[in-house]
Order: C-alpha cells, then sequence, then structure tokens
C-alpha cells in the first residue's frame, strides 16, 4: 500500500460516509457466507460483520468513535425498529388469544429463569459487576436487550454481543435440548427457542416448522417486554 | 415503506422516552414505546397495510441495526478477555435452562389447564 492510499484512508476516515459504508459492506459479507453456509447458527451474520469491523478498525488504529460518526445513521434505526416490534407481536397475539395466559405464564418462568441463571452463574464464577449486569438481558432481542443493560448499569455493546452469542447457543444447542426432554408439541419448542434466544432462536425455529417459527416469534417480543420490566425491579432486590 | 408510517413509529417512540423519562421508569423509551403501539393495535383490531409493511421493511435487516454498536465491544475487550470463562459457562447453562424450563411450563400448563376443562366441562383453551 502507497502512501496514496494512507492519505485516502486519512481524509476517507474523517468523514461518516466511510463508517457507514462499511457497516453496510461487512453485514452484506456477513450475509453471503452465512447464505452459503446454509444458514449455519455459528456463522451468524452479525458476529461476522462485527469481527471484521473490529478486526479492520483495530489494524488501521482508528477509533470507535471515528467510525461511529458514520455508523450511527444505522444506529439510530433501532429507536423505530423496537417500537416496530409490536407489530409482529400483535399479529401473533391475535392468532393465540385463546391460550394467551398459559403462554404468558409459560414466558414469565423462562424469563426470570433466563435473568437468574445467568445472573447465578456469573456471579458464582466470580465475574465482574459490570459483566454480569451485561449479561443479565441477555435472552432478550439486542435492541430492547441494549436499552436494559444502559437503564440498569451495563455495558450496551458488550451486551449485544452476549445476545448475538447466545442466540448461537440456543439455535445450536436447542433442538438437542428438546429432544432430550421429549418434547413434542411444536408450541412449545417454538416458545422455548423465541424465549432463550430471541430472533437467532426464532429463525432456527422457523427453519424446522411454521407453528414453532410463530411462537418463537410472539415469545421473543413478549419476552423481551417482561425482561425489561422485571430486570430492573429484580437487580434492585439483589443490589 | 411509507414516511406517514415511519412517523408514526418515531411518534410512538417518542411518546415512549417522554413517559419513560417524565415517570422516571427504568424502561428504555422504545421498549415503552412499543409497548403502547401493541395497546393502540388491541384497541384498532387490526394493523393498518401500511403499518405492516413499513414493520416488515424495518425488521427484515434487524440484525443489521446493531451491528455498530457490537463493533463497540472494542472498548471493552479486556472484559471478554479476563472473564471467558465465567461468561461461556453462564451462556451455555443459562441459555440451556431456559430452554428447558420454558417448554416445560408451556406443556406442564397445558395438560393443566386441558385437565380443568375436562373436569368443568368448559369450553377449550385452545
Amino acid at each position: 500500500m502507497g502512501e496514496g492510499f494512507t492519505q485516502i484512508w486519512v481524509y476517507l476516515s474523517t468523514t461518516p460516509l466511510l463508517g457507514l459504508t462499511l457497516t453496510l459492506v461487512a453485514y452484506q459479507a456477513g450475509m453471503w457466507i452465512y447464505t452459503r453456509a446454509n444458514l449455519n447458527p455459528l456463522l451468524n451474520p452479525v458476529l461476522i460483520a462485527v469481527l471484521l469491523l473490529v478486526g479492520l478498525l483495530m489494524l488501521t488504529g482508528t477509533q470507535y468513535s471515528t467510525y461511529f460518526d458514520g455508523a450511527q445513521f444505522v444506529h439510530f434505526m433501532l429507536g423505530p425498529a423496537t417500537v416496530a416490534l409490536a407489530v409482529p407481536l400483535y399479529q401473533q397475539f391475535k392468532k393465540v388469544r385463546g391460550s394467551f395466559v398459559t403462554i404468558l405464564v409459560a414466558i414469565l418462568t423462562g424469563s426470570l429463569t433466563a435473568a437468574l441463571s445467568a445472573i447465578g452463574v456469573a456471579w458464582a464464577m466470580g465475574v465482574s459487576r459490570e459483566t454480569l449486569l451485561s449479561l443479565a438481558p441477555k435472552s432478550v432481542t439486542a435492541p430492547i436487550a441494549m436499552g436494559i443493560s444502559e437503564a440498569t448499569g451495563g455495558v450496551p455493546s458488550l451486551t449485544a454481543v452476549l445476545v448475538i452469542l447466545t442466540g448461537i447457543t440456543g439455535a445450536v444447542l436447542g433442538t438437542w435440548t428438546l429432544n432430550a426432554l421429549r418434547i413434542t408439541d411444536w408450541r412449545a419448542r417454538g416458545l422455548a427457542m423465541g424465549t432463550a434466544s430471541h430472533g437467532i432462536g426464532t429463525a432456527r425455529a422457523l427453519q424446522v416448522n411454521e407453528v414453532a417459527g410463530a411462537f418463537a416469534s410472539l415469545a421473543m417480543g413478549l419476552n423481551g417486554l417482561a425482561t425489561a420490566v422485571l430486570l430492573p425491579l429484580i437487580l434492585r432486590l439483589i443490589f | 415503506m411509507t414516511l406517514g408510517f415511519i412517523t408514526w413509529l418515531l411518534v410512538f417512540q417518542l411518546l415512549g422516552e417522554v413517559i419513560s423519562k417524565g415517570l422516571d421508569l427504568p424502561l428504555p423509551g422504545p421498549v415503552v414505546g412499543m409497548a403502547l403501539l401493541f395497546l393502540a393495535l388491541v384497541v384498532r383490531g387490526e394493523v393498518p397495510d401500511g403499518l405492516k409493511d413499513t414493520a416488515a421493511g424495518l425488521l427484515k435487516h434487524l440484525s443489521l441495526l446493531f451491528v455498530p454498536a457490537g463493533v463497540g465491544v472494542m472498548m471493552h475487550l479486556h472484559l471478554l478477555q479476563d472473564e471467558w470463562q465465567g461468561i461461556t459457562v453462564a451462556l451455555l447453562v443459562s441459555t440451556v435452562a431456559t430452554i428447558a424450563v420454558t417448554a416445560l411450563m408451556m406443556v406442564g400448563l397445558g395438560k393443566l389447564s386441558a385437565k380443568i376443562t375436562a373436569k368443568s366441562g368448559g369450553p377449550s383453551d385452545g
């Protein structure tokens, strides 16, 4: 790489265009690999994009704040997208109105299990308070989880990564766990995947069965709301 | 995606932020906005077509939207480096436990409500 390239890089890295473009390119590279790998959850497109971007920024010695100047345009859309989650939630809710109480109790139990077991195990393993708080909302869809993390004193960006890792874990181990427990009801299987591992679990459930996918989607939305309400209260009781 | 419905989403988000800050709730503003929109849809009884399309368009690439925040983990790599054992065990145990508990609870409650309905002879819970 000659001096010319360095100069161009120095110029570009001061404009928001670079951060924005790199985000889109990295995400599409991630999607390309994920699709090529037959949607293997281990090759999660967001994880690939994050790894590519972190690697690039570190190699070029670029500050995160410089990158974020451009990437904030993408980041801004998280808010309206979170509000938009109400639409699929309502659509699924309408379908299952009759057994809504049963579903809600199952999801609430799962929601408490997710937060309390993560906090408990992390605490027993001597994890720092900062990491523990970032880990607590890990089963919730990333936009909501990051908001919860911020409100409760965690590190939102660490939460984002932990949420993705949780999604991958659930997508990889979910089928095995549910088979070991001999759960054959698609509704229960979907609900479990959506509660434990949000959108990534929902995508996995949809691949296997349509009913499971619909219930996973419902669980993802409800668990997001439930955790946002319950987790701050739980943390206040514990700490 | 229609501009009108994007505006509605932003209005609900703004309302959520105002309520969250105004009442000093520990809830993120957009989550309050989501709850408000959900209630509005329950009251309305259906989703307007335009909103359906706008939401679907926005949510299709939901995972792209948290890439910028995710990259921020580069500032906290020391946490992952120092505490990866605790994090890994917590993730594995908690995720498997959540899947197991949720599924068993759903199946158990389903059986319970079937029993109650059979006894009382009431209408099925669906």
